[in-house]
């Protein structure tokens, strides 16, 4: 069915067509929309049985998933940010135990300085945290990897974090096609538990592991992540076979034939990137696009598949390893077959600096021409920098940075690119 | 089963005898089909009063929900002698996820059991005092709020002595751990400082709380049977020697929880929905002296001179407890 709707509005009525039991929510922007609607569906009892558990922390949300899941329910949580930080402890725990929640991250920046808008540094902070990570480029891919995520996850016994860019996708109102509950159905079975905590068979999980078994613990969840390599397409050829749509997959491509340089990226700035692309084609310009859909486990046939004919590798990440560069562009190098110098990294958008085609058709033709350096922060003011700079050069006592920028720029709401 | 007090002692140690009781009234533990949920061979010290606390307490839970009973567990001693790898001593299923969240992950577990239609099955969460008064608080705090329906039951032993004595919130004070050691003035652990987690919990009205310690199985067994009688958030807060951390004889442990008690440190109460219903009365009350001295953790209130100030301090904590709780007044009968 059609629907013009909300991002999160989508989202929650995917999880919703999962038959989600246990649903725990802690608020945080820009996640609120998706659990607001699943706790009305609740409410209403559209979704009975399930359980909706407003609990006191992101912690505890993940903590009430990882019980609820032990014990046999199919459960989800929803979350961005700080929470995501606040919960990284059970965020590990619920893939060490090998639990298939399913949780939502909203894309957020990390402060401070506190920032509520949109960057990846939330849920790359996690990358290697054991979950699955799904990257929605669209609204549409937003609801579709959730109803791919609880299948991935419950056939795995591993969690899968599905990343929808926070506003920009969480907050767009924009047409969706919304499955019948029977398709649903039909593709996602009923969860059977690998491991499950039942009066009638008892077992003890969580116990302590020494030097004797832990690595291959931690082995086998690697090896079940390079499992989900195989699975993942399988099973979006399934989802299309049902649901008539191309969604999820490990990557996707766009006019990749005869591109000699490709841009990487993860998430809603692939619609910018292929608009500049499409652009800079009609110049004649060999450009092409591989969109990451599955971060982790990353895959790197694919990767190295797809960029086995570029002469140039442009990462455009919403991410920074500060002190090295790229995060995402570590990830591609490793997997390009060509020379690693040959792989340039552009920051952008952190913090929800919006991302233009008019900045991204110049990095573009840099690195066509060849002078794109090795990493650059995209529509970066290096006039405040340099102020910042010289002010600590002169006084000791220079006071807190983000404060000092601000009074720099004087009232700038407006400003976007 | 309703309670009725047993008058049968053992001479000089209170200890209750079961030969003369009718079989219904005989304690859990005096049973031959008692569960041993906590099975023997376990890594736990000996004389571990938090090992004999998690039997007591989980056998009687069991025997309440007709075994039909699911425990999450916080990291500690509890979780560690437990369940050394690839050995588990839980007959019963069992989960340990985190330091912080025992009583989260019990919401959880309660709430998969409603989704599924198992109400017969209960769920119990357990910790020491640092994964509840400490670390797990957040969480316990908000399982209470909530009512979710878990019993979480408190190990108390005052301290962190899994990872080698270290203070707690449930502390007390003048104790010697290895971060409050009593060098120069410093009597050990602050006064004025520590957590009444049983008294928190009393006042988020939830439906029952109660205090007891290993040295007396049958009041500790009573009150997790009446537990169970009830849904929504119950706490039960279980004073459990450590000989380790307290520095008391293996064979000591009954006798310093009941010493506990006697000197009115611990006060052994219960409550129901934010009212206090039931007081365990002092039957011969004791100097706080009797209590610490025993004890190498207060070793050093008793050099040369003795630190009479500290001592009488803790007497006084003592004493506001008993008039607090009515320790001494007339022992009343229970209905």
């Amino acid at each position: 069915m059609l629907k013009q709707t909300e991002g999160s509005a989508a989202v929650a009525e995917a999880v919703a067509l999962c038959r989600p039991e246990v649903i725990c929510a802690y608020p945080i922007s820009p996640q609120t929309h998706i659990v607001e609607a699943l706790g009305r569906m609740v409410a209403a009892g559209q979704l009975a049985p399930c359980e909706f558990i407003n609990v006191e922390s992101e912690f505890a949300a993940m903590s009430v998933a990882i019980g609820a899941s032990a014990a046999g329910a199919r459960a989800y949580t929803a979350t961005a940010s700080q929470g995501l930080l606040f919960m990284a402890e059970a965020v590990y725990n619920a893939a060490g135990l090998g639990l298939p929640i399913v949780m939502t991250v909203a894309n957020r920046a990390i402060g401070a300085p506190i920032n509520i808008w949109n960057d990846h540094t939330d849920a790359l902070s996690q990358r290697d945290c054991g979950w699955l990570q799904l990257f929605a480029e669209d609204n549409q891919e937003a609801l579709d990897l959730h109803i791919q995520a609880f299948r991935l996850a419950e056939e795995l016994s591993l969690p899968v974090m599905v990343c929808m860019d926070g506003f920009i996708l969480t907050h767009a109102y924009e047409r969706v096609d919304l499955p019948t509950q029977a398709q649903v159905d039909a593709y996602l079975p009923p969860y059977e538990p690998r491991q499950v905590l039942d009066p009638a068979d008892p077992v003890s999980i969580g116990a302590m592991v020494g030097p004797e078994a832990f690595m291959e613990v931690r082995y086998l969840a690697h090896a079940k992540q390079r499992q989900a390599l195989e699975l993942i397409p399988a099973w979006a050829d399934e989802f299309r076979s049902i649901f008539g749509r191309d969604s999820g997959g490990l990557t996707h491509t766009y006019r990749l034939e005869d591109a000699e340089t490709v841009v990487v990226a993860l998430g809603s700035v692939l619609g910018t990137i292929k608009d500049t692309v499409d652009e800079m084609r009609e110049r004649g310009t060999r450009i092409g696009v591989l969109g990451i859909t599955c971060f982790r486990p990353w895959p790197t046939e694919a990767v190295r598949n797809a960029l086995a004919g570029a002469r140039r590798v442009v990462v455009l990440e919403k991410s920074l390893a500060v002190g090295l560069g790229g995060i995402v562009s570590n990830n591609v190098a490793a997997s390009y077959s060509g020379s690693s110098d040959l792989v340039h990294t552009v920051i952008a958008g952190l913090g929800g600096r919006a991302i233009t085609r008019k900045s991204l058709h110049k990095v573009f033709s840099e690195a066509v021409a060849g002078t794109l350096e090795a990493v650059t922060f995209l529509d970066l003011d290096h006039a405040v920098v340099e102020r910042v700079l010289a002010r600590e050069r002169e006084q000791r006592r220079s006071g807190p940075i983000a404060e000092n920028i601000l009074r720099d720029l004087g009232v700038v709401a407006a400003k976007i690119g | 089963m309703t309670y009725q007090p047993i008058r049968f002692y053992q001479t000089g140690t209170f200890t209750v005898g079961n030969r003369l009781l009718p079989d219904e009234q005989r304690s859990v533990q005096a049973n031959m089909r008692r569960t041993n949920s906590l099975n023997s061979g376990h890594r736990a010290c000996q004389g571990c009063g938090e090992a004999l606390g998690a039997r007591y307490a989980i056998d009687a839970a069991m025997e309440a929900t007709h075994k039909q009973l699911v425990a999450a567990n916080a990291t500690g001693c509890l979780e560690v002698f437990s369940t050394p790898y690839p050995e588990t001593s839980w007959q019963i299923p069992w989960i340990h996820s985190l330091f912080g969240n025992a009583a989260a992950v019990g919401t959880g577990i309660a709430a998969a059991m409603r989704v599924k239609g198992r109400h017969d099955v209960r769920v119990v969460a357990q910790g020491g005092d640092g994964g509840t008064t400490d670390i797990g608080f957040g969480c316990l705090s908000g399982m209470f709020e909530r009512n979710d329906d878990v019993l979480y039951i408190c190990y108390d032993n005052g301290g962190y002595m899994n990872t080698g004595i270290q203070r707690s919130s449930a502390t007390p004070p003048a104790a010697r751990t290895n971060t409050t050691m009593p060098i120069g003035d410093s009597p050990g652990a602050a006064f004025g400082q520590g957590k009444n987690v049983p008294a928190i919990a009393i006042a988020h009205e939830i439906p029952y709380v109660a205090t007891a310690t290993v040295a007396e199985l049958r009041d500790l067994e009573t009150k997790v049977r009446r537990a169970m009688e009830f849904r929504g958030a119950r706490y039960i807060h279980i004073l459990v020697p450590c000989p380790l951390g307290w520095g008391h004889g293996s064979a000591d442990t009954i006798r310093m929880a009941r010493l506990a008690k006697e000197t009115g440190l611990f006060p052994v109460i219960e409550a129901e929905h934010g009212t206090v219903t039931g007081v365990s009365k002092i039957k011969r009350k004791v100097p706080v002296e009797e209590y610490l001295r025993p004890q190498q953790r207060f070793a050093h209130l008793f050099r040369d001179p003795p630190r009479r100030d500290v001592i009488d301090h803790i007497q006084q904590l003592a004493d506001r407890n008993i008039l607090r709780y009515r320790l001494l007044d007339n022992v009343e009968r229970r209905a």
